[in-house]
């Protein structure tokens, strides 16, 4: 093993964010700029400290793993601590470049908010909370960083509630991913339990040593997919991705789309092992639920008509991708590895390009766009470059990891393989409906769109140029580096299966094409949305959103929230009554004795001495004789006593 | 020699009559004679059991007696100087402040 060097500093890139939150919620209002500058260096830092990471796994480095007690709750030690891998340092390098980009692209995006130091300094916390996860050595600690990001979430929808929409959004990502949470919550319980650790690494090595029973392997990973299902948005929790668009773009591109959302995928991915020891069912469940999604999620894109719909749908889809993918082994996960890698960039990309567009046309509308090329060719050219790598086009970033994808699918996992092939397919077509809507034809809205500010176009060429280029590291004839950094176990040799790639290719361009021509001229109407009750079926979203409301959430609120209410008004009220009742006839008992008997003691001890006093005052006459007399007669008694003695 | 008790007959004589006067005398100047005459008793007293007991401390017991009583008829007549311009009067009976 050779020596840690920059890999043991991993913890810093994670604390790194939260001193810029401090610092911008403490100084930022006074900064020029409003304080987007503190948050801005601390993620360029950070970022350049993954790069130093990453460079200690290029040059063949080992894992480093350090902690430090937290505290103790009978024989369960917590700690803070750090598992520095090849995975880490990837996320670690996605994290931060995604982060930065969107802190920089928000210094133009969100110009003139009210609340801009705020947005920076969640941001912040936000990017804390991801890395928190990333470098966890421990459940408990990923747990931590995994509500500290609902909340980010939760507040950055928000972040304009003076609109109920908005409000009401956040609301909904909130709940339904807390509904992962709680089975997520107790997948972690039932690990701790069982191997009286909360060490993932440790943990990982108890399952794989075979220590415990295959039904609690199965019910820890079954419960810690429920967590990923909700936080990934998958099948059936997805229904909060589409409404989290309601947030800010800058938001949408670096949560909802390149790194929270990826979390899920990522906790399945690090606690592998428990779902490999799981029963075989388990992995399947896993598959099913991604195939659904990935599917499912892509058609629904196709009737969108909101920019930012298309994309949440697509990144449903994408994560679909990954999470089906990991039941087809450690080959599918690191597989899904490099997705999610690649998949970062380009829908940040993505996200940041339609941030550009809205920005410029004041609309999320695709129906109100058009034409944009012109006005904005690097929006234009830069979104063409995700739009491709999205759809698979070679030699873009999704092309080979999407490639890979279908690779490993392709050795026994035939149904996924056929499900992601048609994915790949509806994918490649809204993409492209999505770019022919937005950039070609004549232009439908309001007013004269521009190109976005140099704040926001520096970051889209970024990403672009990112998005050419990470995907060459996992490409066989580069050695594929990507996976001699992230592997399950050993690393593994990655070939290149022609036939694959030439049916992706295929499929992909298969999309484009079909979506060029319906597309490529002017219609009065979407033939997306002219195709009767499977328009219907789409545009309502399969009634998933109406089940749920009619299913949950009015009876929740009507039934039990009037029990609830109820149970206030009676029970609760009653308690709180009555014990008020109960304090005023026990004080008015107190009172009573009070005045009664303390009183009484005091004022019978002073008309006692007053009257007494009133008996003596008559010895006391002022007549120096009598006085005298009485000492006599004192004096004759003491001594009568004293001779008779 | 007069015999010991004869001497404390008349010294008891002399203690009641200084008693009689303090308690029945209405004038001051009568009520700090009589208290003389009670300090006089005690110091005949005194020195009779000096001679008796041939011992020279009753004696000196009975000087140091002498000088209080001085005093102490000293200052009784500047008190009763200061009431009588006072009050133009040395009756006790009417000098009764101090009571309730």
């Amino acid at each position: 093993m050779t020596s840690p060097g920059f890999a043991k500093y991993a913890w810093v890139v994670a604390a790194l964010p939260i001193a810029s939150a401090g610092l911008t919620l403490f100084f930022g209002k006074r900064t020029p700029g409003r304080g987007w500058i503190y948050g801005v260096l601390t993620v360029g830092a950070g970022f350049v400290l993954s790069l130093l990471v990453l460079w200690h796994f290029v040059q063949g480095g080992g894992v480093y793993a350090s902690s430090v007690d937290w505290f103790r709750v009978g024989p369960l030690r917590f700690e803070i601590g750090q598992y520095v891998d090849g995975l880490t340092a990837v996320m670690l390098i996605v994290v931060t470049t995604v982060s930065l980009c969107v802190h920089v692209y928000s210094i133009g995006y969100m110009h003139g908010d009210q609340r801009f130091t705020w947005f920076y300094v969640v941001l912040s916390i936000f990017t804390f909370a991801m890395l928190t996860v990333v470098v966890s050595d421990n459940l408990f600690q990923l747990l931590v960083g995994w509500e500290i990001m609902g909340i980010c979430s939760y507040l950055l929808i928000g972040h304009w509630w003076e609109e109920h929409v908005n409000s009401s959004a956040a609301i909904k990502a909130f709940i339904t991913t807390k509904t992962g949470d709680v089975p997520f919550l107790f997948g972690i319980f039932v690990l701790v339990v069982a191997t009286g650790t909360t060490n993932i690494h440790q943990i990982g090595e108890l399952v794989g040593a075979g220590d415990l029973s295959r039904g609690v392997v199965s019910a820890a990973a079954l419960l810690l997919f429920g967590g990923a299902i909700g936080k990934s948005a998958q099948f059936p929790l997805h229904v909060w991705l589409p409404d989290a668009m309601q947030g800010p773009t800058p938001v949408s591109a670096l949560i909802h789309a390149a790194t929270m959302v990826a979390a899920g995928v990522y906790l399945v991915g690090r606690l592998f092992e428990v779902f490999v020891h799981a029963d075989p069912w388990v992995l399947q469940v896993v598959g099913i639920v991604g195939g659904i999604t990935a599917l499912g999620a892509a058609l629904l894109g196709l009737v969108q008509d909101d920019i930012k719909r298309v994309l949440a749908y697509s990144t449903i889809s994408q994560l679909a991708y990954m999470v089906s993918l990991m039941s087809a082994g450690p080959a599918g996960r690191n597989a899904a590895f490099f997705h999610l890698f690649t998949h970062a960039f380009f829908k940040a990309l993505l996200f940041l390009g339609s941030g550009a567009v809205i920005h410029a046309v004041h609309s999320n509308n695709m129906s109100e766009m058009g034409g944009l090329r012109k006005p904005m060719p690097i929006t234009f050219w830069t979104f063409v470059i995700g739009s491709a790598a999205l759809a698979g086009i070679p030699p873009l970033a999704g092309f080979w990891s999407k490639d890979e994808l279908l690779a490993s699918a392709s050795k026994g996992h035939e149904v996924v393989f056929v499900v992601l092939l048609l994915t790949a397919l509806v994918t490649a077509f809204y993409t492209t409906r999505m770019v022919m809507l937005t950039f070609f034809g004549e232009y439908r809205g309001h007013g004269h769109p521009h190109e976005a500010p140099a704040s926001m176009t520096g970051p889209l060429v970024a990403l672009a140029a990112g998005t050419v280029g990470v995907g060459f590291l996992g490409a066989s004839f580069a050695h594929a580096v990507f996976f001699k950094w992230v592997f399950f176990e050993e690393p593994e040799a990655i070939r290149f299966v022609p036939w694959v790639a030439a049916l992706s290719t295929g499929a992909a361009l298969l999309g484009v094409l079909v979506g060029v021509a319906v597309y490529g001229r002017a219609r009065e109407r979407d033939p997306m949305l002219a195709m009767g009750p499977f328009t219907t079926l789409l545009v309502r979203k399969y009634f998933m959103d109406d089940l749920y409301m009619k299913g949950i959430v009015l009876p929740v609120r009507d039934k039990v929230s009037a029990f609830v209410y109820w149970t206030n008004q009676n029970v609760l009220d009653g308690i709180v009554n009555g014990a008020a009742r109960l304090a005023r006839w026990f004080s008015r008992g107190v009172n009573g004795f009070d005045r009664t008997v303390v009183d009484g003691a005091v004022n019978g001890v002073a008309q006692t001495a007053g009257f007494t006093g009133g008996l003596l005052r008559y010895l006391q006459s002022g007549n120096v004789q009598r006085y005298a007399a009485l000492l006599f007669a004192g004096v004759v008694v003491l001594a009568v006593i004293f001779t008779r003695v | 020699m007069i015999r010991l008790p004869l001497v404390l007959f008349f010294s008891a004589v002399l203690f009641s009559a200084g008693v009689y006067g303090v308690l029945a005398r209405r004038n001051a100047v009568l009520v700090l004679m009589s208290i003389e005459l009670m300090l006089n008793a005690v110091n005949v007293n005194l020195i009779a059991f000096s001679q008796a007991l041939h011992d020279l401390t009753g004696q000196a017991f009975a000087l140091f007696v002498i000088a209080v009583a001085a005093a102490e008829v000293g200052i009784g007549l500047a008190i009763v100087i200061l009431i009588y311009r006072n009050r133009e009067t040395i009756n006790i009976d009417e000098v009764n402040l101090l009571k309730w």
